[in-house]
């Protein structure tokens, strides 16, 4: 491996929140992302646009380390997410390594994943008090306040099978900005949700975009919200990057012929 | 039938119930705890832990109940120089079969939960051992509830191999004590045996209903009842 690699805390990465560097990942023979090279700065929006099986949600989940890369490296706020280093050499990052670097991280799910075990006030306190050592008072006091400005604070004690979709979701939303994560993961979050619900989820991740500072990557098929919401918007196809750009220019003057019939397909479908 | 003879047959038989009672409710106690352990191993990152509880599972299930009774009564006695307390024999065999059995269910109740799940919690960076006990095991543990009552209700059963080993319980009582002075009546007798079996078993299925029924509360699901009745109709 080269010495920049080795190098991971350099200049370079501390201007950015996120950097994959030649980033490959494989499931078996069918390679989804190939030499994958891009960065997000602090306090970004970047929405990743694509057909289906294009890498995008890939890029999500080897962030979130539920999958691991075949080759490159990821750094997340300046530190290295996919590898440590041991006796001078970069080896794949551990079970310990991933959990460390992982609490910057918080990712909502298209299906939410809420945990059916638990009450909705269960599912806000149980990683504050048990990964972030909050006491029971303090993750209760977080928990309410998320819950006031999703709008469910009458739900704090309600089963989240009790819950509407969208209800479900703003749940799943409120539960990963409890962690205070750097990063915020959006996998086509009102992909699963009735029509009539998408709107509202959607005004709510604009309002938390407006009001924090949270990084936040973003997997959608809303183009409408990708424009408003995304500084950057990221066009893949084949596991590559093909389109990177403002959105204003990226949704009205794309320069790829693939992101254009990708467009006009999207937009067709709505 | 005579019904004095049946006031006799029952106050001997009923001498044998705690016996039973304390063999199956020990048989249970430790087929949970080695089901739990063995079946959670089953599931271990580790090569080496897994292939132990396998060989347990393995050589526990694949080896005839009543012979690892009589190993554990009239051979190991010979190997270490002692002979251990029958009834205590008959709950370490009775629990340690029964968990080779149980620790395929748990392993499979623990894979049954969705994947997103595990997903969600490391999402939340909860440590394997918190993902596994605070989201996991709760899941879990409503689809172990079905084939554990079944498991349970064949120990009971499998206790009556005790009167091999001279416990006093139901069955020994039965065969051993009042068909050879009743002989005539052995039909009757070992019909109130059968009956007294049947009323345990349903007292251990309405337990586990109980416990089924409380699980799927705080899942918030249906009540395990409709949720049934709906399957079958669906079914058919």
């Amino acid at each position: 491996m080269s010495s920049e690699l080795s190098q991971p805390t350099g200049e370079a990465t501390r201007d950015w929140m996120i950097v994959f560097e030649g980033v490959e990942k494989r499931f078996g023979d069918h390679v989804v992302l190939s030499e994958l090279d891009f960065a997000v700065r602090p306090g970004e929006h970047v929405t990743l646009i694509g057909p289906s099986g294009s890498g995008k949600t890939t890029i999500l989940r080897l962030l979130m380390t539920l999958e691991k890369v075949n080759a490159g490296t990821i750094h997340v706020g300046g530190e290295c997410l996919s590898h440590v280093r041991r006796n001078d050499q970069l080896v794949p990052a551990d079970e310990k390594h991933c959990r460390r670097v992982r609490k910057k991280i918080g990712m909502v799910f298209q299906q939410f994943n809420l945990f059916p075990n638990m009450t909705v006030r269960g599912n806000l306190i149980e990683a504050p008090t048990r990964v972030l050592g909050l006491s029971k008072a303090e993750a209760n006091a977080r928990a309410e306040e998320l819950l006031e400005m999703v709008g469910l604070g009458e739900k704090i004690d309600a089963h989240p099978t009790q819950l509407s979709g969208g209800q479900q979701q703003r749940v799943a939303i409120a539960r990963a900005l409890a962690m205070r994560p750097d990063v915020l993961l959006l996998d086509e979050v009102t992909s699963a949700l009735d029509p009539e619900l998408v709107a509202g989820v959607l005004k709510l991740l604009h309002d938390i975009g407006e009001t924090t500072d949270i990084t936040i990557l973003c997997v959608t098929h809303e183009m409408g919200f990708a424009r408003d919401f995304s500084h950057r918007v990221m066009m893949f196809d084949g596991g590559r990057v093909i389109e990177d750009a403002a959105p204003e220019e990226l949704f009205t003057e794309p320069r790829q012929q693939r992101t254009r019939d990708f467009l006009r397909a999207v937009l067709e479908r709505h | 039938m005579l019904p004095d003879n049946l006031g006799t047959f029952l106050s001997v038989l009923w001498e044998g119930v705690p016996e039973t009672v304390i063999a199956t409710v020990g048989g249970i106690a430790l087929t949970i705890v080695a089901s739990f352990v063995a079946g959670l191993a089953l599931l271990s990152p580790s090569r080496t832990v897994r292939v132990i509880s396998r060989i347990y599972v393995e050589g526990l299930r694949g080896t005839s109940e009543v012979v690892q009774l009589f190993w554990l009564f009239f051979a190991l006695p010979i190997l270490v120089g002692f002979q251990i307390v029958p009834l205590w024999g008959g709950i370490i065999v009775l629990g340690l079969n029964h968990g080779a059995y149980g620790a395929e269910i748990v392993r499979g109740s623990v894979q049954s939960v969705p994947r997103a799940q595990y997903e969600g919690a490391i999402a939340l960076s909860l440590s394997p051992a918190a993902r596994m006990r605070r989201v996991i095991l709760p899941q879990a543990i409503v689809e172990m509830i079905p084939p554990f009552n079944n498991l349970f209700i064949q120990l009971l059963k499998s206790s009556s191999l005790l009167s091999f080993v001279f416990v006093n319980e139901v069955t020994r009582q039965g065969q051993a004590v009042l068909v050879p002075l009743f002989t005539a009546q052995s039909f009757t007798i070992l019909l109130l045996v059968l009956l007294i079996y049947l009323v345990l078993a349903l007292i251990i299925t309405a337990v586990m209903r109980l416990l089924e029924r409380m699980a799927s509360t705080r899942l918030g699901r249906r009540p395990s009842e409709q949720a049934r009745r709906k399957r079958v109709t669906g079914a058919v």
